[in-house]
């Protein structure tokens, strides 16, 4: 049975809003709706599964850090660190994000609507069955996928801006796909990525993606097709492998 | 190809006339440095390729082996040293960055050697701790300004709500150490001493295997920029969180693993894919500013609630007494100084060797700073960086640290014989290394009652010398320059370290 909670958030410290959360929680309220969050920090760090949690309004910096399998949906703007290190579940994010987010992620999914600031999804890795998955409807700025291990990370351009994404994209990644729609000139690319036309098993991965993400963000599928998009990949899994005298 | 120019550092001697050619140190040596010659019925030695950690000699049954340090013959004077040679010459031929293990081996000055301790004579005699209480019992974590009691109730009781402690038996604690740089029996010899003992060992930032979840209550857990193995239940495991911004022998150089360090058992605790390379470089790309890192303080307050101290882990550089002002005021619980001569099981020689500053100044001046500035109450000053015995452990805390952090020497009590070729993965004390071969040779029993026996012993003569200066707790220890007396430092170093000359 699902338990439903609105708590207001309108005026309330980060530490005491967070602890209310976590009392519904404890008293076992499946869903809340948050009402007039105004960039209360750290909201859903480290919560479990079976927790749905709605935000109105704009909630503030490491939203869903360390959360282990719980439901955000936000029907406004995020700000940065969202999903830091996050390990499981899912945040949908009907506006734009900040900066920094998705970093370390390990699992689950976000799904952002419009555009993210820069440094997006540095350091995601995947593991075994978790596989992190970052979908942007916008564009991304530099440093996107920086030292990216593992996962899958889309920017889908969807206003079609010349720019989908910014320079130093995917420095240092040993790991994961990008998939972006559009074309990036070299000179954006890091050094340690490649870039390719998606193959079939490619375009099956990216397309039971895109169906949940506008399922989620409630955009509508404008129709895309495979051959708008770029797979960046990294060259090389040990990218500094011979840096080292004997 | 030719042969190198580098001349070996070992001569491996062998007495023929004790030598059984049974073949133990052939077995014995992940290096290949002994090989068996059925055409002459004798074993014999490429001694080009000995690292000098005399596992050989320790097994060899008969006693026929020695391995004698043979530096390099070329013709060099003061400025060229041999070693500098040598290194020339390995990257004329390789192109590649030197690496270097453990701890900065060059003859630097040693700061603690200049300290010297008190005791009483006569007036406020010594205590003998053999027949008299003397509490080694430390608290690491934020501490009030001041504490108010309730006293209407029939009992006095604490109004004050405190911040979450730590609790050790002594001011004494294993540095970090991750699973991959070491191996999962040295591991383990750390965490069963650290619970065994009453105080914490630290898991680094490779994570913490699912077999060591049950030492949690006994192990401090790292987070750095890697993230590696970070999870709820990681964070919920341990007794604290250490967010790892640098570390003593490579400040300003992240963390490296190479993939072939990653086997399963790696991966399952990094929660990275076998044979891929972990990388964590040293900036965390989320932590620009002292604001940034309060954000990540108080992420990891939220993740345990609040009931764990938030440690934040430092390299010893120039000014680090401002850094380390800036984390107390980013709500850090507890600040952990590495100093110049930390250990590490790989790192750039270049970095190892010349970047940083020694704990002695950095200690002093971070105390310093905190006073100077009322905060020193608000974390827990912790020291590390080459520890070598309890006499240096007694010095740092009068220096003004409330504990210390053990790397080396906890290694060295797991029969570690510094050959300082950890990064080769090749331990042949089965100590630095992940093949099988290697690790069953260090039983984690066995390493952990050494560790046990090392920590004893260091705590009697820390209660010793704490006696011996009439002080019967390390409280009263604690930040007491008095205590301390220096000889042959300059009068600067003096008003650094704030103590006075011997004889002052």
């Amino acid at each position: 049975m699902s338990r439903n909670k609105t708590i207001d958030a309108r005026g309330v410290y980060y530490k005491q809003l967070n602890e209310t959360i976590h009392a519904a929680v404890a008293e076992g309220y499946h869903h809340l709706v948050l009402q007039g969050a105004l960039g209360q920090r750290y909201i859903g760090v480290g919560l479990g599964p079976e927790v749905r949690i709605t935000i109105n309004g704009v909630p503030g910096n490491d939203l869903a850090a360390f959360m282990d399998g719980a439901t955000i949906i936000v029907n406004d703007n995020v700000q940065d660190g969202i999903c830091n290190t996050m390990n499981r579940g899912k945040v949908v994010v009907r506006g734009d994000a900040g900066d920094i987010i998705s970093y370390g992620m390990r699992g689950g999914r976000l799904y952002i609507a419009g555009d993210v600031g820069y440094r997006t999804g540095i350091h995601m890795k995947s593991f075994r069955d978790q596989k992190p998955v970052v979908v942007i409807g916008g564009t991304a700025q530099d440093y996107l996928g920086e030292y990216m291990a593992g996962g899958m990370l889309v920017v889908l351009n969807l206003q079609d801006s010349p720019r989908p994404a910014g320079d130093f994209l995917g420095t240092g990644m040993h790991g994961g796909k990008i998939y972006l729609r559009g074309r990036v000139p070299p000179h954006q690319l890091g050094r340690e990525v490649g870039t390719a036309e998606l193959g079939d098993q490619d375009w099956e991965e990216l397309r039971a993606v895109l169906d949940d993400f506008f399922a989620e963000t409630r955009l509508e599928d404008p129709g895309l097709a495979r051959d708008q998009f770029t797979l960046l990949y990294p060259k090389s899994l040990r990218p500094y492998g011979n840096l080292y005298a004997y | 190809m030719a042969p190198r120019l580098v001349q070996p550092e070992f001569s491996v001697q062998r007495d023929g006339e004790r030598c059984i050619a049974c073949g133990v140190c052939v077995r014995q040596c992940a290096n290949q440095v002994h090989s068996y010659h059925p055409e002459y019925e004798e074993v014999r030695a490429a001694a080009e390729r000995c690292v000098g950690c005399h596992r050989c000699a320790w097994l060899c049954p008969t006693g026929a082996l020695s391995i004698i340090h043979t530096p390099p013959t070329y013709r060099h004077g003061g400025h060229w040293s041999s070693e500098a040679i040598s290194n020339v010459y390995k990257q004329a031929d390789s192109g590649g960055v030197l690496l270097g293990a453990m701890g900065n081996s060059q003859p630097v000055p040693v700061y603690w050697d200049h300290l010297l301790l008190n005791a009483s004579q006569v007036t406020n005699p010594s205590i003998d701790p053999l027949r008299e209480p003397m509490e080694l019992k430390t608290f690491l974590g934020r501490k009030p300004d001041q504490v108010e009691l309730e006293m209407s109730g029939p009992e006095p009781s604490l109004a004050t709500t405190l911040a979450p402690q730590l609790e050790l038996s002594m001011p004494i604690m294993f540095s970090a150490m991750s699973y991959g740089a070491i191996s999962y029996p040295a591991c383990k010899s750390l965490a069963m001493a650290a619970r065994e003992l009453g105080t914490l060992a630290n898991s680094g930032e490779g994570g913490l295997h699912p077999d060591f979840w049950d030492f949690g209550p006994s192990m401090i857990v790292q987070v750095a920029s890697g993230r590696f193995g970070v999870t709820p239940d990681y964070l919920g495991a341990a007794a604290a969180v250490e967010i790892k911004i640098g570390q003593g022998a490579k400040p300003g150089i992240g963390g490296h693993l190479p993939g072939e360090k990653v086997d399963d058992s790696v991966s399952r605790t990094r929660m990275i894919p076998v044979g891929s390379d972990a990388l964590s470089p040293a900036p965390h790309h989320d932590i620009y500013s002292i604001e940034d890192l309060r954000q990540l303080i108080y992420s990891l307050k939220e993740a345990v609630r609040y009931r764990k101290p938030i440690s934040v882990k430092i390299a010893a550089v120039h000014n680090v007494a401002a850094i380390a002002s800036g984390i107390v005021r980013a709500g850090a619980d507890i600040v952990a100084i590495d100093g110049y001569k930390g250990g590490t099981g790989a790192a750039p020689a270049m970095i190892r060797d010349n970047v940083g500053i020694p704990i002695e100044f950095a200690l002093a001046a971070v105390d310093d700073r905190l006073r100077s500035e009322g905060i020193r109450n608000l974390a827990s000053v912790v020291a590390c960086g080459g520890f070598r015995c309890s006499a240096d452990v007694v010095k740092a805390l009068a220096l003004g640290a409330d504990a210390v952090y053990i790397g080396t020497a906890a290694l060295i009590a797991l029969g570690c014989h510094m050959c300082q070729q950890c990064f080769t993965g090749k331990c042949n004390w089965g100590i630095a290394t992940q093949d099988p071969y290697l690790t069953r040779r260090l039983n984690p029993e066995i390493g952990a009652q050494r560790l046990y026996n090392l920590l004893s012993g260091w705590a009697h003569e820390i209660k010793e010398m704490m006696g011996g200066m009439g002080i019967n707790a390390v409280e009263s220890l604690r930040g007491n320059r008095h205590h301390l007396r220096a000889w042959g430092l300059s009068d600067r170093e003096l008003k650094i370290l704030g103590i006075s000359a011997v004889g002052e």
